[in-house]
């Protein structure tokens, strides 16, 4: 039975984990780059929605207070949190791709935006810092514990919540790709922005979009994170979207439903090595397997992924 | 010489020799995000055979022999990861140091996570006696055959393998001596600091190295030198500027500049600070050599 409630935990952390790799896994397969604002975008979310709640956030707090009151105020930390992620999307698309894509043509040659959204990173973890400290911040969750049983399984509400609230999304985000008008430009773009452009794709308009999508889906992730575990610190993260990654590489890049998978899997892999191992061990089993996966299968456990133009 | 300046000099030398353990392979237009993992190899090898309960060696002898140490795991993974490229390779260089570090931590003849004592010392004259050598090594490297045909395979794949370089050999050569480097400045950071903890040397650190050398350009063997002497020594400034002004914002603020600097450079200046033919025309500047003209319809006079 503890297995099963280690696997249940673990269920709930890798739910987690699937919305960060599904937006690694858009920004990759769509522009291929690794785009290392993700971390930044998820910590941002997490520590908006953190400053919302403990009243830390500058200027608008007794505003907030006011309109949502006192039992509410999550709410308002949601809002903050979205609004403030999406802007911060745009402009890190501003300086990731746009202005290259202007100046040196294809912004996906060399590894600009790589480094870029490197630069971004250390941005925001210090302004985060210079804002708030760098030691881990507490909240008291909205809903306290708010947990039900099944047999002897426990399970906690936020937690059931939030993995449903991941694969929702994905499911939604999924059907965009698949169906939508706005899908098939995306997926023509992944195929070859040039010839997207001749067929009348607006590349420009389209690709905020996708950053926008990627950086919503960091900032769910980072409140549910917030919400869930109540402890947050300006490097959560790189801890978070380096096992992420783990698991985007495991479904194949480009593959969104490998990177819910493996996004799951990785979450069910931490657990359980913590359970048995010892959390220091942790790193082996996950990034061996990942060495392994690169170098025999780069295209993941489930084959087919939409990008090998071998560039960033 | 003050404790502060050594303080801050050791740190500059060590970034330095990092930086070109990145820069070998960064030439041929290889990205390595796994400084961290050769670092850590380096660094406890050389500590552990210096270590009376390890090899009892002595000092120079577990340095060179961690060298060999680093550049033959360097060599070894060189070739399955020189299979991957791009994103991958960043990938899949980034996962090789996260295992280093896992199996470090659980390895208890190397202290665990509580680290491990290195015992002999290494003097601030050593450490910088061996980052001029390793600068001088590099400037040498890249001026043989084998770094014009890393040049070549940064520019043009392709073309350097019509033109009959062995790319995949100057990869796994150019893999193989960066890895070296790297644990060579692993190792002096043992010796120096006494101490090691396989924590210290983190994904951060890897990232930090690789910008040292993007940002200082990977055009010509100047890049990583400007890089990594900038960016360790412009925040120390800031921060010594922000303690004489009495502003806490700005010593707590110094990175967001940096990480803005990372951003705009990216944009004006991608190719680094130090390009080739910024070199070309020092060099003219310098040595008064008449700048060529490119071929072409005589020039009237």
């Amino acid at each position: 039975m503890l297995i099963l409630q280690q696997l249940i935990n673990g269920l709930m952390l890798g739910g987690l984990y699937v919305m960060v790799a599904v937006a690694f896994t858009l920004i990759i397969g769509m522009l291929n780059f690794l785009n290392f604002t993700i971390p930044a975008l998820f910590m941002f979310a997490a520590m908006m929605m953190w400053a919302t709640m403990t009243g830390n956030l500058p200027f608008a707090n007794e505003f907030l207070l006011d309109l949502f009151g006192e039992p509410n105020i999550w709410i308002a930390g949601v809002l903050v949190s979205l609004a403030a992620t999406a802007v911060a999307s745009l402009v890190i698309e501003r300086f990731t791709y746009r202005y290259m894509k202007a100046k040196y043509g294809d912004a996906t040659e060399h590894a600009l935006p790589l480094v870029s959204s490197l630069g971004f990173l250390i941005m925001f973890e210090h302004l985060v810092i210079s804002a708030w400290g760098s030691d881990a911040l507490q909240i008291d969750s909205p809903f306290g514990d708010a947990t039900f049983t099944i047999g002897s399984l426990l399970f906690s509400w936020p937690q059931v919540i939030s993995l449903g609230l991941s694969l929702g999304i994905v499911t939604i985000l999924s059907y965009i790709i698949r169906r939508t008008r706005l899908g098939r430009a995306l997926r023509s773009i992944a195929e070859r922005p040039d010839t997207a452009t001749l067929m009348g794709v607006d590349v420009l308009r389209i690709v905020p979009i996708v950053y926008v999508i990627t950086g919503l889906l960091c900032a769910v992730s980072g409140i549910l994170f917030t919400i869930n575990y109540t402890s947050i610190d300006a490097y959560i993260g790189d801890t978070v979207a380096t096992v992420a990654i783990a698991g985007m590489v495991l479904g194949g890049l480009g593959n969104v439903w490998g990177a819910v998978i493996g996004g799951l899997f990785v979450g069910i892999l931490e657990v359980f090595s913590i359970y048995i191992v010892g959390a220091d061990f942790v790193k082996v089993p996950i990034w061996g397997l990942l060495l392994i996966i690169l170098i025999f299968r780069p295209t993941g456990l489930f084959g087919h992924s939409a990008i090998g133009k071998g560039k960033f | 010489m003050s404790g502060y300046i050594e303080a801050q000099l050791i740190i500059l030398c060590l970034s330095v020799i990092y930086a070109y353990g990145i820069y070998l392979p960064a030439a041929s237009g290889q990205l390595n995000l796994g400084a961290a993992g050769f670092i850590t190899l380096g660094a406890y090898a050389s500590g552990w055979f210096n270590l009376s309960d390890g090899l009892g060696l002595p000092m120079a002898q577990s340095i060179i022999l961690s060298m060999l140490f680093t550049g033959a795991i360097g060599f070894a993974i060189s070739f399955p990861i020189l299979r991957t490229r791009g994103v991958y390779m960043v990938l899949a260089t980034f996962a090789f140091a996260e295992v280093v570090s896992g199996l470090t931590i659980n390895m208890e003849f190397l202290g665990g996570a509580a680290g491990m004592p290195v015992e002999a010392h290494a003097p601030v004259e050593i450490v910088v006696a061996v980052t001029l050598g390793v600068i001088l090594f590099s400037f040498y490297f890249m001026s043989t055959r084998l770094g014009l045909a890393l040049r070549s395979i940064h520019d043009d794949e392709n073309v350097a393998l019509l033109f009959g370089v062995d790319v995949r050999a100057a990869r796994v050569a150019a893999f193989t001596v960066g890895g070296m480097l790297m644990g060579l400045g692993g190792a002096m950071y043992g010796h120096h600091y006494n101490y090691i903890e396989a924590q210290s040397f983190n994904v951060l650190l890897s990232i930090y190295i690789l910008l040292y050398v993007l940002l200082g350009g990977t055009q010509t063997a100047w890049g990583p030198l400007v890089g990594a002497v900038f960016f360790t020594v412009v925040p120390e400034l800031i921060r010594n500027l922000a303690i004489e002004v009495e502003s806490k914002w700005l010593a707590d603020s110094r990175f967001i500049f940096f990480g803005a600097f990372i951003v705009l450079m990216m944009v004006f200046r991608p190719e680094g600070v130090v390009t080739r033919t910024m070199q070309d025309r020092a060099v003219g500047v310098f040595f008064r050599r008449r700048h060529r003209a490119p071929a072409g319809p005589e020039q009237p006079e």
